[in-house]
């Protein structure tokens, strides 16, 4: 029964944030960093055995690279920079944290790392608004709209490139049925706004920088965390002549690529679906890969396109979503082979796919009377939504493709927990799923601000912002949320990958009784917009 | 667990001497009751006098370190959010919404700050290990520990060591009286303590009874709320309800 409403609207270039951050060489440093600490520390003095297996030093595989004399130094604090929390990965989503984190007088006193090596972070301008649209888009829903405003961002997403719409149209291939959502059906004026990625991170940056939060940005990788060791292990080592300094035994230390060291009480895991954060801290995964890949452009019209069209086709759904300016963003999930095939074709080739895919390819376009005019819903007349009284329409017709195609494997993760001792893991290192409801980038704007907000609240009664047990009550706020809504995207990925007879009946029906039945619309759109948190009929 | 949380004897050796400040907080400290205080704990008889309660540790025996790490381990324990002590840390932070809430209010501190409690000298009575002690030090108060366990006491600074904030805290082996003898002066007096795995439910105070207490010691109750525990989500709330546990905020009367 929820399994309809996700045929709300797609594409959230989600796994593709972490592409801005993984390919940068570790060799940047000195102009970008505010102020850059050289270890001082490079004498070899003995590591302290008491660290055996209380404390856990880890070097991850995948994360930079860290060089040789790391491994045997023992810090001599007094010249190791102290924050108070330290987020690796600055992107969206870690940049939402440091926002909201300098919103609110509670937080906006702390002293915190940025750990990310992407050069954008350190330049201005953020963002060129003579650029073409760049093909990386999230569709930002109406809650994350109003963090955005709550924190001073979404000012600045204004003054740029973006796109509200409040039509929405899902169908499919088998011409069986179609849905149309209308923000006036909850009483809103929009059902969400569609905005490049490097727009969303560029007013988080501006934001801040309006600011004077203390932060420090590392344009670095990490390469290995230690975490405090436990307190029974004090005094364990009674042969060693330099007693271990107290003021780190209950801090988090982090080793980047490029020789910094830095403590810190709070590690939050920001660091997107190949977390290294999440790998060093040791948290399990569960997922599986789709055997499906993404393909993302953008795309030119003759006329402006208001409304978000979803179309599901045998392979996987296709996607064409407002920016703004004549210009549609698409996101095209299909099997690997034929993403291959497809960003290797030429363009004009392309865009007669899309168009294809769009209108009359692959099957009939629905008509409104599948069970004759809707006779079968017609009993809750009274209060019906606006919508409901639409007809199917043909999406705008493509004319030019207008950004390279850019190809992404899709899949399903999620952390099996979100915190531990001085860590947690927040967006896409805490959970990945599929574009195909434009979930993601939200899921992981909620996790950010509930974050702050739970940090906030350890901040007023005084706690340690390490404690697990503070870190708990925001797994506990999102966890939940992002599982159930995990659950519904994979089993709608699912439901639509089968292209089987009575299934497909069943599921235009269900597309045909979300279209009539309203309260069971209402709830639908109220979720997928970020409203309530839970798909519970209240 | 109808425990209450205030030991009344302990109260009624505090009240009389140990000032509770009812006027408005002078930003300028220029406050009389607040005299500089000439303490240094070798007054306390009961309080180790080797250790010390911040910085490393110059230990030369190993004898030393044994107990140390006996502490320690001790102390993980005591602290440990899901072990023994659980039921204490759950309610921990409720208390501190509680006092911080008061204390703001009182003061006319600015409840939005991070530190409210900047300039305030506060006493846990009671103390155990450290677990309300520590959350007032990184409100900014100055905060005297007390507690008439030694254990708890080396709990509480093994403890307190780890956090540069929380080893500023002050930690005595003694009891209130002692301080009473010692002519301390605090802004705040926290006395919550919870009797140890008693259930004496005659020893237990009801709200009328503690208001009629302090009434004789010329404390003046101002604030009570009722602790509510949720057995579905496992939290502590703030309530009305003050029939089953209950807080209690007074100020002394202006002789």
């Amino acid at each position: 029964m929820f399994s309809t409403f996700l045929s709300l609207l797609s594409p959230d270039s989600l796994s593709l944030s972490h592409t801005t951050t993984s390919h940068f060489s570790p060799t940047m440093n000195g102009v970008i960093a505010r102020k850059l600490y050289v270890n001082v520390s490079r004498l070899k003095v003995r590591h302290k055995p008491f660290c055996t297996d209380a404390a856990t030093r880890v070097s991850g595989s995948n994360c930079g690279q860290p060089s040789p004399e790391h491994k045997e130094t023992h810090d001599l604090s007094n010249n190791i920079q102290h924050y108070d929390i330290a987020i690796v990965g600055g992107g969206m989503v870690g940049m939402a944290l440091a926002c909201s984190l300098a919103s609110m007088p509670l937080t906006k006193h702390l002293n915190v790392a940025i750990i990310d090596s992407n050069p954008a972070l350190g330049s201005r301008p953020y963002f060129n608004k003579e650029d073409p649209p760049d093909p990386r888009v999230s569709t930002v829903t109406p809650a994350t709209i109003s963090f955005f405003k709550d924190v001073g961002a979404w000012q600045y997403v204004e003054q740029h490139r973006h796109a509200y719409f409040d039509k929405m149209q899902v169908w499919d291939y088998t011409g069986l049925g179609y849905t149309r959502y209308n923000a006036q059906d909850i009483n809103k004026e929009v059902l969400g706004c569609v905005v490049e990625n490097k727009v969303l991170h560029g007013s988080l940056l501006s934001c801040i920088e309006n600011t004077d939060f203390q932060k420090t940005i590392y344009p670095s990788k990490l390469s290995s965390m230690t975490l405090p060791p436990s307190p029974s292990s004090l005094g364990m080592d009674s042969t060693s002549s330099r007693p271990p300094l107290s003021s780190q035994r209950h801090l988090a230390k982090l080793e980047l690529s490029d020789g910094n060291s830095l403590y810190t009480k709070l590690v939050v895991g920001a660091d997107g679906g190949k977390s290294c954060v999440r790998e060093l801290a040791g948290f399990k995964t569960t997922g599986w890969n789709y055997s499906q890949n993404a393909i993302i452009c953008t795309v030119e019209h003759t006329v402006e396109n208001g409304c978000a069209w979803q179309r599901f086709l045998p392979a996987g759904p296709i996607a064409l979503l407002p920016m703004g300016d004549n210009f549609s963003n698409i996101v095209w999930t299909m099997n690997p082979k034929e993403s291959t095939n497809r960003k290797l074709m030429n363009e004009d080739e392309f865009v007669k796919d899309v168009n294809n895919a769009l209108d009359y390819g692959y099957g009939p376009h629905p008509t409104s009377s599948l069970f004759g005019s809707g006779e079968m819903f017609s009993w809750p007349r009274a209060g019906v939504t606006l919508s409901a009284n639409d007809c199917f329409e043909v999406p705008p017709k493509v004319v030019k493709l207008a950004s390279e195609r850019m190809v992404f494997p899709l899949s399903l993760r999620h952390a099996s927990d979100y915190v531990s001792k001085h860590v947690v893991l927040i967006g896409d290192a805490a959970h990945t799923v599929h574009p195909l409801a434009g979930q993601g980038v939200n899921m992981g704007f909620g996790d950010a601000f509930a974050l702050s907000r739970v940090i906030a609240e350890g901040i007023a009664v005084g706690s340690d912002i390490g404690e697990v047990t503070v870190l708990k009550k925001y797994e506990a706020e999102r966890k939940p949320a992002n599982i159930m809504m995990m659950g519904i995207l994979d089993g709608f990925q699912k439901a639509y990958s089968v292209d089987f007879g009575p299934l497909n009946i069943l599921r235009a029906a269900a597309l045909h009784g979300a279209h009539f039945i309203s309260p069971l619309k209402r709830s639908i759109i109220s979720y997928a917009s970020g409203e309530q948190k839970l798909p519970l009929f209240t | 667990m109808a425990s209450k949380l205030v030991r009344h004897s302990h109260l009624r050796a505090l009240s009389s001497s140990i000032s509770i400040n009812n006027h408005i907080h002078s930003p300028h400290f220029s406050n009389p009751n607040r005299a500089p205080l000439s303490f240094s704990y070798r007054l306390f008889s009961n309080a180790s006098s080797s250790s010390s309660s911040t910085g490393g540790f110059q230990r030369s025996s190993s004898l030393k370190d044994l107990e140390l790490a006996k502490f320690a381990s001790i102390a993980e324990t005591w602290w440990d959010s899901e072990g023994p002590f659980k039921p204490l840390h759950v309610m921990n932070p409720t208390r501190l919404a509680f006092i911080r809430s008061t204390l703001c209010r009182h003061f006319r501190k600015d409840p939005n700050s991070a530190r409210p409690f900047e300039g305030l000298k506060i006493v846990d009575v009671g103390c155990g290990g450290g677990i309300l002690s520590e959350p007032l030090a990184r409100m900014g108060a100055t905060v005297t520990g007390v507690d008439a366990v030694e254990k708890n006491i080396k709990i509480a600074r093994i403890h307190a060591d780890l956090d540069p904030v929380a080893s500023t805290i002050e930690y005595c082996c003694t009891t209130a009286e002692k301080l009473v003898e010692e002519d301390r002066k605090f802004d705040a007096v926290i006395a919550l303590e919870l009797p140890k795995g008693t259930h004496e439910w005659s020893s237990f105070l009801t709200p009328e009874e503690l208001v009629l207490i302090l009434q004789r010691a010329n404390i003046t109750v101002r604030e009570m709320a009722g602790f509510v525990y949720n057995p579905l989500t496992g939290r502590w709330s703030l309530s009305d309800d003050i029939s089953v546990n209950f807080i209690a905020f007074g100020t002394k009367n202006c002789q």
